[in-house]
């Protein structure tokens, strides 16, 4: 286990590394930088823009950029923002609650329902129900997300006024109920793809677990169907999602893109879009190198689990 | 439900008393500027809350720093200048209790030395008394090399500060230079006895928890959503009127009026409402929808370094090639006006003697006829071995100008001149891109003026050309010496009537020469909800939140 978790190690730095220096490399190469959103400003002389790119450092040589970088996060200093000059880590750290909040609670939901509904899938295979799930999936899979974002809140919002047309709360309220309301909405509309990719996993997993012979012997020693569902498939089909639930926990801190921005959500996802169109070089690394290392801890951990649930499998 | 276009238009002769009555503006100002809407009267003291909902986030909050126009709403409110731009087009006191000119004395007669009068018993958030001390240190904590600051336009000049009294501060001029006065109508003060103490102004913690001497004060600040701001009771000026003031950041337009529907905010900021979507605002119940000029103006600017654009006839026909009114009305809703300047309409300094285009395919054909541009074998017009062929970029992400090029595209086409579309994303484009002039054409929108002045040298001198080592933004790279003589002349004049003259003269020479073909002036789509009083819209400033004090709601 100690070899297993020191080789891991070792991989994931390189892996950091790598993704850093990519990371580093494009973002700076990209033209227009942090200076181009105020190309238009009046005012505003190329004097001035030199004077900002020596002060900000960006006149160097992209490897000195690097290194200098590189040299301070190893130190623990993962730079400031060039927007408003807080350190990265405090940026990163007001955003995570909020993306918590809604990828953690859309994650709970759709893995619940996601579950159920491949259980019965498999177990009433080519049944309406498994025909309309199936079908369903397709839908919630090829259907863009903002666009259900959108359609929820005209329907649900603007015409029956049911649920806050966006937002994370009501400024001035902020009770645990005023939060629940407003989660309701996107965390419906965001577990929707994650509902569809989890029951067509969990399906298959199922149908192959119900195929093998442990389960045939369970049948023929006369155990009821219910108890051979819940004790030996359901168990053994959950192996593989363990996997999948550890690729997905990256996703729970690093935020959903699109659907922050359709309901104003203040989560990470719209903190690395942001970053992203104002050209925050030191934000959108350390949310790259922080989305990094949530990927390598994420599935190391679904390893260790997968290991201490399987008992065929040992870390070596 | 109101409807009405809030121009604020005004005589030549309205113009000259209200530049003049600068002095006397103090006593002015608050009847001027705040007077409340509607007959409906503000409460006696703070009341509920307002919630302004903007577009870009708000992030940098000491007003010095590099900001964008959505962190002015914030720091108008939070801060004061010496003086502040009305609705008008005139400077008014505010931090400062005159406006210096030749005529007080406040400024010499040769421009060069400036002397500014302070009020007295103004008092920063936290009850320390502002003085001269402050203005001194502001002045030089721009000019601080370490300090990341906005723009040094004009502060540059600025040497020799004296603090002559608490309520008194002189300076000399490196050299004469009139539009200082209006620069300091965007220059906050801040406080010297918070920032001094600051090894690294760039990293204060007053950078994320201001102090000013406005409105409001600094609430807090929920990074990604919102910022809180509440009433200063001892503000020197008229106001607050509101106990609470929020900018609520919506990332994205659609969203941002869904919200102004919903009723989830009380006014629509910046990026304010889409033209398309003018109409139905209008009929919105319980919303008031106005069209406020904004003081940008959308062009084509021509790279005249480009061998196909250095012919004037070129410029002119392509000119006469473009159905402007088309667009307007097709693509705009009809929502801008069409303009044949970069100066904004509201200015004093407008001229409206200029040529209006006139769409004329067929005049523009015999010009480039004329001109010895003629058809080659695929119907795309040579002279001297150069096609009259070129790419046209904006910004990817904005449609509306899509369809202008796709509709330019098509028009020029007729006349056999070929145009090709490049367009990239914000970040890119107006980068180096734009900066070092590397596009043929670009369609943009410019806010030429900074505050109220005319004085458009950083875009139109010949020595700002930043392609050829130039300091300023004249990415057009026009050489006009006598453009260069008239704006040299006119940073140089004081006297409004004089400049007036100058600037008139500047605009009518470029609409000869066509450096950028203008298409029309910015008109914002303002709402708000019809409970909120007092709001007056300023196209001179660059936020619709430029005096929040006056705002007020009733029921």
């Amino acid at each position: 286990m100690r070899a297993f978790l020191l080789g891991r190690l070792a991989q994931s730095l390189i892996l950091i590394l790598l993704v850093s220096i990519i990371g580093f490399v494009i973002l700076n190469l990209t033209p227009g930088g942090p200076l181009s959103q105020h190309g238009l400003d009046p005012g505003m002389t190329q004097q001035d823009f030199n004077r900002l790119k020596e002060q900000l450092g960006l006149n160097r040589p992209l490897w000195a950029q690097y290194l200098d970088w590189a040299w301070r996060l190893l130190q623990g200093d993962w730079g400031r923002s060039f927007r408003d000059g807080t350190p990265v880590l405090n940026v990163i750290g007001r955003h995570l609650l909020a993306t918590l909040l809604l990828m953690g609670s859309s994650t709970v939901f759709a893995i619940a329902l996601g579950t159920w509904i491949g259980i019965r899938g498999a177990t009433h295979r080519y049944s309406i129900f498994d025909y309309l799930a199936t079908v369903g999936a397709m839908v919630a899979l090829s259907i863009p997300t903002f666009w259900f974002g959108l359609v929820g809140i005209y329907v649900f919002s603007l015409k029956l006024g049911w649920v806050p047309a966006g937002n994370m709360y009501t400024i001035g309220d902020g009770s645990v109920g005023n939060y629940l309301h407003h989660l309701i909405l996107p965390s419906i509309v965001l577990s929707l793809v994650h509902v569809a990719v989890w029951s067509r996993y969990m399906r298959t997993a199922t149908l192959d677990v119900i195929s093998q012979d442990f389960v045939k012997t369970a049948r023929a020693k006369g155990l009821s169907e219910r108890r051979i569902l819940m004790k030996h498939v359901v168990g053994n089909a959950l192996i593989p999602m363990i996997t999948l639930a550890g690729m997905q926990l990256p996703s729970i801190l690093t935020g959903a893109l699109v659907t922050e921005t359709v309901f104003t959500w203040p989560g990470m996802g719209r903190l690395f879009l942001d970053s992203l169109g104002y050209s925050d070089y030191p934000v959108v690394m350390g949310i790259l190198i922080f989305s990094a290392i949530l990927v390598i801890a994420g599935n190391l951990l679904a390893d260790i689990a997968v290991a201490i649930v399987d008992p065929r499998i040992r870390l070596s | 439900m109101t409807k009405h276009t809030e121009n604020t238009r005004f005589s030549r002769r309205q113009a000259i008393k209200m530049l003049a009555l600068g002095a006397s503006g103090a006593l002015l100002a608050p009847n001027l500027l705040g007077k409340p809407a509607f007959g409906q009267t503000p409460p006696a003291k703070p009341t509920g809350r307002i919630i302004v909902g903007v577009s870009q986030e708000p992030t940098v909050f000491n007003p010095l720093m590099t900001k964008i126009e959505t962190d002015d709403g914030v720091h108008f409110s939070v801060f004061d200048a010496l003086f502040r731009a009305d609705p008008q087009g005139a400077i008014q006191p505010n931090l400062a209790v005159e406006v210096p000119d030749q005529k007080n004395g406040g400024i010499s007669a040769d421009g060069l030395s400036w002397r500014i009068r302070l009020r007295d018993g103004v008092r920063w958030h936290d009850g320390a008394p502002f003085t001269a001390e402050d203005v001194k240190f502001t002045l030089e904590l721009i000019m601080n090399p370490k300090f990341r600051s906005w723009r040094t336009a004009g502060h540059s000049l600025v040497r020799d500060i004296k603090v002559v009294s608490p309520t008194e501060i002189t300076w000399r001029m490196e050299s004469a230079f009139a539009p200082y006065l209006s620069f300091l109508t965007e220059t906050f003060m801040v406080p010297k006895h918070i920032l001094e103490k600051e090894a690294d102004p760039n990293t204060a913690a007053f950078n994320q928890a201001p102090v000013g001497t406005g409105a409001f004060k600094w609430g807090k600040r929920t990074a990604g959503d919102h910022v809180e701001l509440v009433a200063n009771t001892s503000y020197f000026g008229e106001g607050p009127y509101v106990s609470q003031l929020i900018f609520k950041y919506i990332p994205d337009v659609t969203v941002l009026y869904t919200q102004f529907k919903s009723g989830d905010i009380d006014l629509v900021g910046q990026s304010y409402i889409t033209p398309d979507n003018f109409k139905e605002a209008s009929g919105l119940p319980g919303r008031t929808v106005t069209l406020v000029p904004r003081p940008s103006v959308e062009g084509i600017y021509f790279n005249l370094d480009r061998p196909q654009f250095k012919e004037l006839a070129v410029r002119q026909a392509i000119y006469a090639a473009i159905d402007k009114k088309a667009i307007i009305e097709g693509l705009y809703y009809d929502v801008p006006k069409a303009t044949e300047t970069f100066m904004p309409r509201q200015s004093y300094y407008f001229n409206p003697n200029l040529p209006v285009q006139e769409f004329n395919p067929k005049a523009a054909k015999e010009i480039l006829d004329k001109a010895g541009w003629l058809p080659g074998p695929d119907g795309i017009r040579v002279k001297n071995g150069v096609r009259l062929s070129f790419a046209n970029s904006t910004t990817s992400s904005d449609h509306l100008r899509q369809q202008v090029q796709q509709f330019m595209k098509q028009s020029l086409a007729s006349i056999g001149v070929e145009m090709t579309i490049s367009n990239l994303p914000a970040a890119v484009i107006w980068g180096d891109f734009w900066g070092k002039s590397q596009f043929d054409t670009v369609i943009v929108g410019i806010t030429y003026l900074i505050g109220v002045d005319p004085d458009v040298t950083n875009r139109f001198h010949s020595r700002a050309i930043a392609a050829k080592g130039g300091r300023g933004s004249n990415n057009a790279q026009y050489v006009n010496a006598e453009v260069d003589a008239l704006l040299e002349a006119g940073v140089r004049t004081f006297d409004p009537e004089a400049r007036r003259a100058i600037y008139f003269k500047v605009q009518e020479l470029m609409r000869r020469d066509l450096p950028f073909m203008p298409i029309y002036q910015s008109v914002a789509v303002h709402g708000r909800k019809s409970t909120v009083h007092g709001v007056v819209p300023n196209g001179n400033t660059r936020t619709e939140s430029w005096k929040a004090a006056s705002w007020f709601r009733v029921g």
